[in-house]
């Protein structure tokens, strides 16, 4: 070929960008020219989750394409300019701009747009649609101004659209033509569920009445929504949500055959009735007739239109043709899991249903079957657990009988049947059309032993994430039937997880060690002693929960003080030479002179060594146990406190100098960075927490490498969460954005306390946001929506923390017999330990090592091995 | 050599632990000095230390207080643990664990450290002081 062949996309949203990356798997991208005219001023985004912009996510994070995706493949782009008129003959696009593409093969992606049914005052100001990153923003901008709100259409988005009112702080009503919500993919039973669900979060819900007219007052701002039953909703703005219709205008002008309803005819290789046009995803009407709204039968189309145009570039593809999709679906809307699969109302001749509903829980679940026992579809409502293997056994025969599979565990119910009695072509992943086969072989074949790693390998779960749950259960089975063992025990002595025994300890109000070991341990360790794995994470849980259930906090009362590592046992960090390093708080890292000459006198006086930590405060090295009260007792009289150094615990709170003096600083860092520290001190959590704040985005306070990080904006505090530095740094994620104080301090109470609940022992929250299923989206949804209901609690135990707080060194101090344990030899209370000795170095002491070593075997270090 | 100043509940008035060292029983403590599951520190008349446990099935164990791994005294200051029912410590250094009846390594068939056999008497029956 002289001059390469030209490909022009016309529309770059989700479909559009998944059909580029298959061009490229094909190679064609470097054979072709390829051009794509998007319309939106932002390239390809994921429309699916365009709802997260609400709780936080911004319009970067949403995006599809990473950066280099476009000038790695040479593809041009040219965004905020639409398609205007096509000519076939010439085979040229003309943009609204009026730049010409001349074109060898034209891709038509240009999705659908929201209808709005043709009521009077439909343009009034105030009124929106809910479709575009741009819809979004006008919405938020001015509900700013309003305090009500209504969205037309109780369909998938239309409650999506509620949703995001309702977080926006507006009295929300939804209002539905047809007799219940979801009309399409729910039946009456599970619409009632689903409604009462929705009314129980405070939207009021309107079916079976349309919209008949928008008013507006004489600013010609909306004023109320006249309904059809000639009732009036006053609001302040109406959003349309009822439903799409395929954007084929273009191919219509053009000649090309459209549908009587719309949509732009395909084969099945998804080529229009001219063969240089192909047209794909919602714009398109498929063979099987279907107009599909779903992205993942759009995401298929843009394979097969890939494949045909790399086919006839001499390509060797070879994919099947489209035909038609499973529009299965499954969701959470507003916290609420709802699914439908397969022939979900029961239309098919002699569908027999098999029917299980809770009104009092909100759940409602509905199996369609055939007369001869094969699963035909259903609609799950409240709880939708059971989707991923339901969905995959779809047109079989299930091997339990049908009821089984809706009943909840332990109902007389056999055990629900798990996703391994699927068959190797079950698909799994329906976003990434991924078989159950593909993902036993990333296990047996891959060596992949984690989640993550599963996904990367057959990119199954990276898509809507409804089927992850399943991967991880096919993931373990595969992992058990290779020999590796998935106990997930906590040790030896405990089979439950961290998170279970913190949730067992909760609930049954259990005290102490002995009585969770004696209740919950496995049975051979019933009695015993525990061992140095769990009795200090049930120390942790313990010291958690002691405020909200009652009983002693302090670390060194009771059995308590036995449970402990030796550093909370101590009230200090234990060096290697068996000597302690004290650390009082310093908290933001703001310190009095005063107060940093007594640190300076008290060290000189015990002849500690001194460093100042990265967490902006000083380290007092080489104190013996028995030195530990008289140097606390000058400490805490000049009134310092413990600064927790040795505790899974918050540490500090790292503070840039902020707006205060420096002249980029646009919030009071300072300030914020001690309210913070001065909060969570002492809070007990599964691992160490640090945080930090920065007064602007220049981040000084590296804040972004911490647990959870505060970041000043002009109007309030952005929040990020799950940083680390340390030998795995990530960056922290952030979880919302542009909060007040209260709104700030709301959130992390709810994070952290969200953590220490589930995370498991010693897993930092990095960690814990990777591993815990739904990762991020999860979280934010918990702490930010609300969806298990869990905040107010959250809330509670933080404030019992709070309330509960004490210093330990000054309790300590107080109690005779917490005293008696800083002695160095039981026999000898008043004789220091001659183990314990220095030696000079830099104007300053270190350990002496050499009288350590003894005949037997050198000096070991977690490094290797010292010779001294 | 001191005895402990600790309060002696009623119980156990008079009771000592003592210790068997260099062919004789050396008095240490009142056996409530021994917190259930944690160990403490003692001082032998040649200048040797030792740590001293008590589980919960009412055992009490005398090991030397010297991690070999490190050479710091610290092993009275590890957490207890029992695993198939034997007691051990673990260093609280770098997490070494030791059987208390045995003085072996659970984690180096070549390391163990000394043990030492302990007793309770009642005041009648010791004569040191």
């Amino acid at each position: 070929m002289s001059t390469p062949e030209t490909i022009v996309l016309v529309g770059h949203g989700m479909v559009g960008q998944r059909f580029l990356e298959a061009l490229a798997d094909h190679g064609v991208t470097r054979r072709a020219r390829v051009i794509v005219l998007c319309e939106e001023p932002r390239p390809a985004y994921d429309r699916v989750k365009l709802t997260s912009y609400f709780s936080g996510a911004t319009p970067e994070e949403l995006t599809l394409a990473d950066e280099d995706f476009m000038s790695r493949h040479g593809i041009e782009t040219h965004l905020g300019d639409a398609a205007a008129t096509l000519d076939r003959t010439a085979r040229t696009v003309t943009t609204l701009s009026g730049s010409r593409f001349h074109y060898d093969t034209l891709v038509l992606a240009t999705g659908s747009y929201p209808f709005v049914p043709p009521v009077p005052g439909r343009d009034s100001e105030g009124c929106f649609v809910y479709r575009t990153i741009e819809d979004l923003l006008a919405i938020e901008s001015y509900a700013q101004t309003a305090r009500t709100g209504a969205v037309v259409g109780g369909g998938l988005l239309g409650l999506e659209a509620a949703g995001a009112l309702q977080g926006l702080g507006l009295d929300t009503h939804v209002v539905e033509f047809s007799p219940r919500l979801m009309s399409i993919q729910v039946d009456e039973g599970g619409g009632a569920a689903l409604r009462r669900k929705i009314e129980g979060m405070g939207i009021q819900v309107h079916t079976g009445v349309g919209g008949q007219e928008v008013i507006a007052g004489e600013d010609g701002r909306v004023r109320s929504l006249l309904l059809s039953d000639g009732s009036k909703v006053a609001t302040d703005l109406v959003i349309f949500s009822a439903g799409i219709r395929p954007r084929d205008q273009l191919a219509r002008e053009a000649g090309l055959t459209t549908g009587e309803r719309g949509g732009i005819v395909i084969d099945e290789r998804c080529r229009t009735s001219d063969p240089n046009t192909f047209a794909i995803g919602e714009c398109a009407k498929a063979v099987d007739g279907m107009v599909y709204g779903l992205v993942a039968p759009g995401y298929e189309m843009a394979e097969t239109a890939a494949a045909a145009i790399a086919d006839s570039l001499g390509g060797e593809v070879g994919r099947p043709g489209f035909t038609g999709a499973d529009t299965s679906t499954k969701l959470k809307l507003l916290g609420v899991d709802v699914a439908s699969f397969g022939d979900a109302l029961g239309t098919a001749d002699g569908a027999l249903d098999v029917l299980y509903s809770d009104s009092r829980a909100g759940v409602y679940k509905k199996l369609v079957v055939s007369p001869d026992g094969a699963l035909l579809g259903g609609v799950l409502v409240g709880d939708a657990e059971a989707y991923g293997t339901l969905r995959a056994l779809t047109g079989s025969v299930p091997p339990v009988p049908p009821e089984s599979l809706v009943l909840p565990a332990g109902m007389g119910a056999p055990a629900a049947l798990g996703p391994t009695a699927l068959p190797d072509e079950a698909v799994i992943c329906s976003c990434h059309n991924v078989q159950k086969g593909a993902v036993r072989a990333a296990v047996t074949e891959h060596e992949c032993t984690d989640l993550p790693s599963v996904k990367k390998c057959t990119r199954a779960g990276t898509g809507c994430g409804s089927c992850v749950k399943v991967l991880g259960q096919l993931m373990d089975a595969e992992l058990e039937a290779g020999g590796i063992a998935v106990d997930k025990g906590l040790c030896g002595c405990f089979s439950h997880t961290r998170a279970e025994l913190y949730e067992i300890v909760r609930t049954l109000r259990l005290t102490t060690f002995a009585e969770i070991l004696d209740s919950q341990g496995r049975p051979e360790a019933r009695q015993g002693d525990g061992c140095e794995i769990c009795k200090p994470a049930l120390a942790s849980v313990l010291a958690s929960l002691a405020p909200a259930l009652g009983s002693g906090g302090h670390v060194l009362d009771g059995e308590q003080a036995a449970l402990q590592d030796t550093n909370d046992h101590h009230l200090a960090n234990l060096q290697r030479n068996g000597s302690y390093s004290v650390v009082p708080r310093v908290p933001g890292g703001e310190i009095t002179p005063a107060k940093l000459i007594v640190i300076g006198e008290v060290a000189r006086d015990f002849g500690l060594y001194t460093k100042i930590t990265g967490g902006q405060r000083i380290d007092m090295f080489g104190a013996r146990v028995d030195q530990l009260p008289a140097i606390w007792a000058r400490l805490v009289d000049a009134g310092f406190e413990s600064g927790h150094a040795y505790g899974k615990s918050l540490r500090t709170v790292k503070s840039c100098v902020g707006q205060t003096w420096c002249r980029y600083g646009v919030q009071d860092s300072v300030r914020m960075a001690i309210s913070l520290e001065l909060r969570y001190r002492g809070l007990r959590a599964p691992h160490k927490l640090k945080s930090a704040v920065s007064g602007c985005a220049r981040e000084c306070a590296e804040a972004m490498g911490k647990d959870f990080g505060v970041i000043a904006t002009a109007s309030g505090w952005n929040l990020y969460v799950g940083g680390n530095g340390g030998a795995t740094p990530r960056h922290a994620d952030l979880l919302a954005q542009d909060l007040s104080d209260a709104e700030l301090v709301r959130l992390i109470d709810r994070f952290l306390m969200f953590y220490i609940r589930t995370a498991d022992r010693l897993e930092r929250t990095s960690t814990w946001l990777e591993r815990i299923d739904g990762g991020l989206a999860h979280v934010r949804d918990v702490v930010v929506h609300d969806s298990l209901g869990l905040c107010d609690e959250l809330e509670e135990l933080m404030a019992a923390h709070v309330e509960g707080y004490r210093d330990e060194w000054a309790a300590t101090l107080e109690d005779p017999e917490r005293l008696q344990r800083f002695v160095s030899f039981v026999n000898a209370p008043g004789a220091p330990d001659p183990s314990v000795r220095f030696v000079a170095e830099r104007e300053q002491i270190k350990p002496d090592l050499t009288l350590l070593s003894g005949p037997d075997i050198p000096v070991r270090t977690l490094e290797g091995t010292s010779s001294r | 050599m001191t005895t402990a100043t600790a309060s002696t509940p009623a119980a156990t008035a008079g009771a000592v632990l003592e210790v068997a060292a260099a062919g004789s029983w050396h008095p240490v403590c009142p056996p409530s000095a021994l917190v259930v599951g944690r160990g403490v520190a003692a001082l032998l008349p040649d200048g040797s230390q030792i740590a001293l446990f008590a589980d919960r099935a009412g055992h009490t164990y005398a090991i030397a207080n010297r991690d070999p791994f490190t050479g710091a005294e610290v092993l009275s200051r590890g957490l207890l643990g029992s695993a198939d029912g034997r007691a051990f410590v673990a260093s609280p250094l770098l997490k070494q664990r030791f059987e208390l009846a045995t003085g072996r390594c659970l984690d180096d068939d070549e390391v163990s450290v000394p043990v030492y056999p302990v007793r309770t008497v009642t005041a009648a029956h010791h004569s040191a002081k």
